[in-house]
């Protein structure tokens, strides 16, 4: 189960300012596309319009296409709420829920959607556990709280949290900028293994990471300052890092700026 | 960019089953159909049922609009947005109930106490007058509330802010705690209590009559803790990389606070200030023991009975004949007017002079 | 916001302090150490505000002393039991005076504020922090932050000459149809509706905005991450408040229904102005009749001798043990929820 993605002429607004301006571009199923550029550049807000997140904070405004095999998540009839239960996220900063055990945290999606009974939840919570290469660590203590957990641990936790809905797409945004080097290369390791099944797109600032783990990778800027940021290539990673087609890419990554 | 990554179908995992993202969804324009429809019903039933009080038409419109929204979209869409819809629904019924009386409340006071309200009415007092008669004024009790306000003031906003810089800058240990606590318990003193202390303490231990003065000690101890919890905030924000910055400069700690640490919140401190004289100005209950009231112009805080505004309503009230009870409605408008005025001069204070952490 | 007193407080003590400000802060005495290490400005500034916390606790001692011993001059003279007794006749011979009925009545009317303002004041909150467009929200805010600042003897007048009539056919009505279970009967339908039920109508009205206020600022804190996260995963906006904006709200919801409480105990001019007193017991609360302690307070002082103001004191003082019980109890709530409520994440 993993969808590919087509988006065409997205624009993103926050009130009247531009974000992103006229983006397409396509995301390979069961595969890993990674976001780069610098600082502002519009990625994590282009990640977050995936699954209409963009659209929760104040002001945000979306006007393009997005495609979901078939579908187009900003279709008149579509519902947002069931976008996000087929895009999964996973964000910058680790957030179980505080005031929920480890397994209502992995719980919590189903919850939401009526599943109710033990035995498939407990299920699908080791499932998504092992899935999320935590269980071993969790597993004689799910009835204790999230926030106990360390850093790494606790994106794993968002992680199973994530994929225990079982989505399509899981969108990651940054998610190992906030963690140390070991729990970061447990993540990474996962990312690894979690493509077999679905379509992940990550957005990462780390140039390293995106070769690591990503097939595909899509590099933005943005011209200035308050101008809108743009995509300005996307290619197999390899050639991105080996033989960039535009100039611009091979100075962010050879470190020439950015 | 036209590479593609390889995709064999090596991985057959069934025909994705997901759930379809569109669905039936109800019109945007549904909420306010139901909201008319619902209103007509209130009405109509209430009509029909012959009962006279507005207030059963409307509860029964809120009743019909959480229910029909629930059946609609339970009947449209499924029963998680049914769920969704009627919290979102209870929600706007809960403002609308809420701002019908308070709406109210406000054009009560304005369009009746508009009336009387004028020149006059600010300059004279009640002296010289029955109490059927119409006409007098508010004067006195305007210049009572302003000299007891004043004086409250006056002792609880020194004795409030000392505290708060002891609690923020030096306390600690058991004294530090205990003060912490007892603030928070006096906060919760209702006013009438504060009344009776100082009547125990000063009429009835110490024999004096009722005075300006006496209301005034009771509602500085109304004030007090207000002051202390807003300047405690206030004095938290300030980032502690001022104060090593001014201490490493080899400044004194008293002269730190004086000069930095109280400079840079003083725009909330007024604000917290202010904002608790609005509160004790609108106090009547302390007011009534111990200032007693006074249809003369009594200028002398200290000695003999005063009136004041809330006082001036209260009284005006219980007289309650139709000259007296405009009299109250326009003493009403003018008390509400001053706390506002307050009140909108405080938090313009705190806007404007809002550093980074401040305000808001 | 500690560090600057904490990292005084411990100088190596071979080195000289630096500024001697931090001599003495870590015991409870003033520990004045003698000598020119402690700057006069200093000690005078420490003084000062230290004199000012304890003249706080001084009011405080004093509150309760001076009360306690009034209510026992009056208690001690009383020929009936002060706590249970459903009459108040100071000047009688012998004196005979109980806090019964204002017991009750203050304890029914607070309980009808509170199961009427507590859920609107909530809704009201998530109407403003979740569910207004952004445009109203902010005036919204800040209107009814004005409003928690109206008198109360304004609700008092508005609650007498306006609320009191409206009130007259939902009385009616609640007599012709839940008259069956007592509590709702009038025995003289059609009399105004000047009853502890219109009280706690408007002593509702009254805490709404306090506890709107506190309950959507809490609200407005919790943090954005876990609503983004419940969102993410398919949560519709009811449930995301469910799951990550109520959990954090519960605490700030007790401790401002507790504010609005204590409010609705002490209240007098708004109950004073509404009610009309009586002193006979009846579970009719529509009917006219019963009291508060404040409003009798308020009512009686005019016509009371000394005797009669320490009786009234000595009401006064249980009026002051009760709300310090209500926010003692609001306080270890909040205590207690705290280790859930992730404040700390």
């Amino acid at each position: 189960m993993a969808k590919r993605i087509d988006v065409s002429g997205l624009t993103a607004f926050y009130g009247s300012h531009r974000a992103i301006d006229d983006i397409s571009m396509s995301v390979e199923p069961r595969s890993v596309t990674a976001f780069i550029g610098p600082s502002g550049c519009g990625k994590s807000t282009f990640l977050r319009t995936l699954n209409r997140m963009h659209e929760v904070t104040p002001g945000g405004r979306v006007d393009g296409k997005v495609m979901l095999d078939s579908e187009d998540l900003y279709g008149p009839q579509v519902d947002p709420v069931s976008v996000r239960r087929t895009i999964g996220m996973v964000f910058q900063r680790p957030n179980p829920f505080p005031t929920m055990s480890i397994y209502d945290n992995v719980a919590a999606g189903l919850r939401l959607n009526g599943q109710k009974k033990k035995r498939e939840l407990d299920e699908t919570v080791e499932r998504s556990l092992k899935g999320a290469n935590l269980w071993n660590e969790v597993k004689d203590r799910l009835n204790k709280p999230g926030s106990g957990l360390s850093g790494g641990q606790q994106q794993r936790l968002c992680i199973a949290r994530a994929i225990a809905v079982e989505p399509q797409v899981l969108l990651m945004d940054e998610p190992c900028s906030a963690l140390d080097p070991i729990s970061t290369l447990a993540i990474e390791d996962l990312i690894a293994d979690l493509k077999s099944k679905f379509t992940i797109v990550i957005v990462t600032h780390n140039m390293q990471q995106a070769a690591r783990v990503s097939d595909r990778t899509a590099f933005f800027n943005l011209a200035a300052v308050g101008e809108p940021g743009k995509l300005i290539e996307i290619d197999d990673t390899e050639r991105i890092f080996s033989n960039p087609s535009v100039q611009a890419t091979e100075d962010y990554i050879s470190g020439r700026f950015g | 960019m036209s590479n593609t990554v390889l995709e064999k179908p090596q991985v057959t995992d069934p025909p994705p089953s997901s759930p379809a993202l569109a669905r039936r969804r109800l019109p945007r324009w549904s909420p306010i159909a139901v909201a008319l429809v619902s209103a007509g019903l209130g009405i109509g039933i209430g009509n029909a049922a012959g009962w006279q009080s507005r207030i059963q038409w409307g509860l029964i419109g809120a009743l019909l609009f959480v229910a029909i929204t629930y059946g609609v979209t339970a009947l449209v869409e499924d029963r998680r947005q049914a769920r969704d819809k009627v919290a979102t629904s209870v929600i706007w019924v809960c403002f609308a109930v809420a701002v019908v009386p308070l709406v109210s409340l406000a054009w009560t006071t304005i369009s009746r106490g508009a009336k009387l309200l004028d020149g006059y009415f600010l300059s004279h007092s009640m002296g010289g007058m029955t109490n059927l008669e119409e006409g007098g004024g508010v004067y006195h009790a305007l210049l009572g509330t302003l000299e007891q306000v004043g004086i409250a003031t006056l002792i609880a906003a020194p004795v409030g802010l000392l505290t708060a810089v002891y609690l923020v800058e030096y306390g600690r240990g058991r004294l530090a705690r205990a003060v912490t606590f007892f603030v928070d318990v006096m906060t919760g003193i209702p006013s009438i209590v504060a009344g009776l202390f100082v009547l125990a303490f000063w009429n009835l231990g110490l024999g004096f009559g009722p005075s300006g003065f006496a209301g005034a000690m009771a509602l500085a101890i109304l004030m007090m803790p207000v002051v202390v919890r807003s300047t405690e905030e206030m004095l938290k924000l300030v980032p502690n990389e001022l104060r090593e910055a001014s201490l490493a400069l080899g400044v004194p700690k008293w002269l730190t606070i004086l000069k930095v640490v109280i400079p840079t919140s003083i725009g909330g401190i007024t604000t917290g200030v202010m904002l608790a004289v609005a509160r004790i100005t609108g106090e009547t209950a302390p007011v009534m023991l111990l200032v007693f009231g006074n249809t003369l112009i009594n200028p002398n805080p200290f000695s003999g009975a005063q009136e004041s505004l809330p006082l001036y309503v209260w009284n005006q009230y219980k007289l309650g004949n139709a000259a007296s009870i405009d009299r109250a409605w326009a003493g009403a408008l003018t008390l509400i007017a001053f706390v506002m005025l307050l009140n909108l001069l405080a938090r313009g204070i705190a806007r404007w002079k809002a550093p980074k952490a401040g305000g808001r | 916001m500690d560090t600057t007193s904490t990292s005084e407080k411990a100088p190596p003590p071979t080195g000289p302090p630096a500024d001697g400000s931090g001599a003495g802060a870590g015991g409870p005495a003033p520990a004045p150490i003698k000598g020119n290490a402690v700057r006069p400005g200093d000690r005078i500034f420490r003084g000062l505000s230290r004199g000012s916390g304890i003249t706080l606790l001084v009011i405080m001692a004093a509150i309760a002393g001076f009360l306690a011993y009034r209510a026992s001059i009056a208690v001690s003279q009383n020929s009936v039991n002060f706590l249970t007794a459903f009459e108040w006749n100071p000047q009688g011979d012998p004196p005979a005076f109980g806090i019964g009925i204002l017991a009750f009545g203050t304890v029914v009317s607070s309980v009808i504020a509170m199961v009427i303002a507590v859920p609107v004041a909530v809704g009201i909150a998530l109407f403003i922090s979740h569910y207004a467009p952004r445009k109203i929200a902010s005036p919204l805010g800040y209107v009814i932050d004005l409003l928690a600042a109206v008198p109360s003897i304004i609700y008092g007048l508005w609650g007498a000459l306006f609320l009191v009539p409206y009130l007259d056919g939902l009385t009616r009505w609640l007599d012709q149809f839940f008259g069956w279970t007592t509590v709702f009967e009038m025995s003289n339908p059609g009399s105004p509706a000047r009853s502890i039920f219109t009280v706690g109508i408007l002593l509702a009205i009254m805490i709404l905005p306090i506890i709107t206020n506190v309950s959507r600022e809490v609200f407005l804190q919790a943090p954005k991450m876990y609503e983004e996260a419940a969102l993410a995963l398919g949560a519709t906006r009811w449930e995301t408040i469910r799951t990550s904006v109520l959990p954090f709200g519960r605490s700030g919801i007790i401790s401002a229904s507790m504010l609005g409480l204590g409010r609705a105990l002490g209240e007098t001019m708004a109950v004073a102005t509404v009610l009309s007193p009586g002193f006979l017991f009846t579970w009719h609360i529509l009917d006219p009749g019963s009291g508060t302690f404040a409003q009798n307070i308020a009512a009686k002082f005019n016509e009371a001798d000394d005797f009669g103001r320490d009786a009234l004191i000595a009401s006064g003082l249980v009026l002051f043990v009760i709300t310090l019980l209500v926010n003692g109890a609001a306080r270890w709530i909040i205590a207690r929820r705290k280790e859930y409520s992730g404040a700390n994440a």
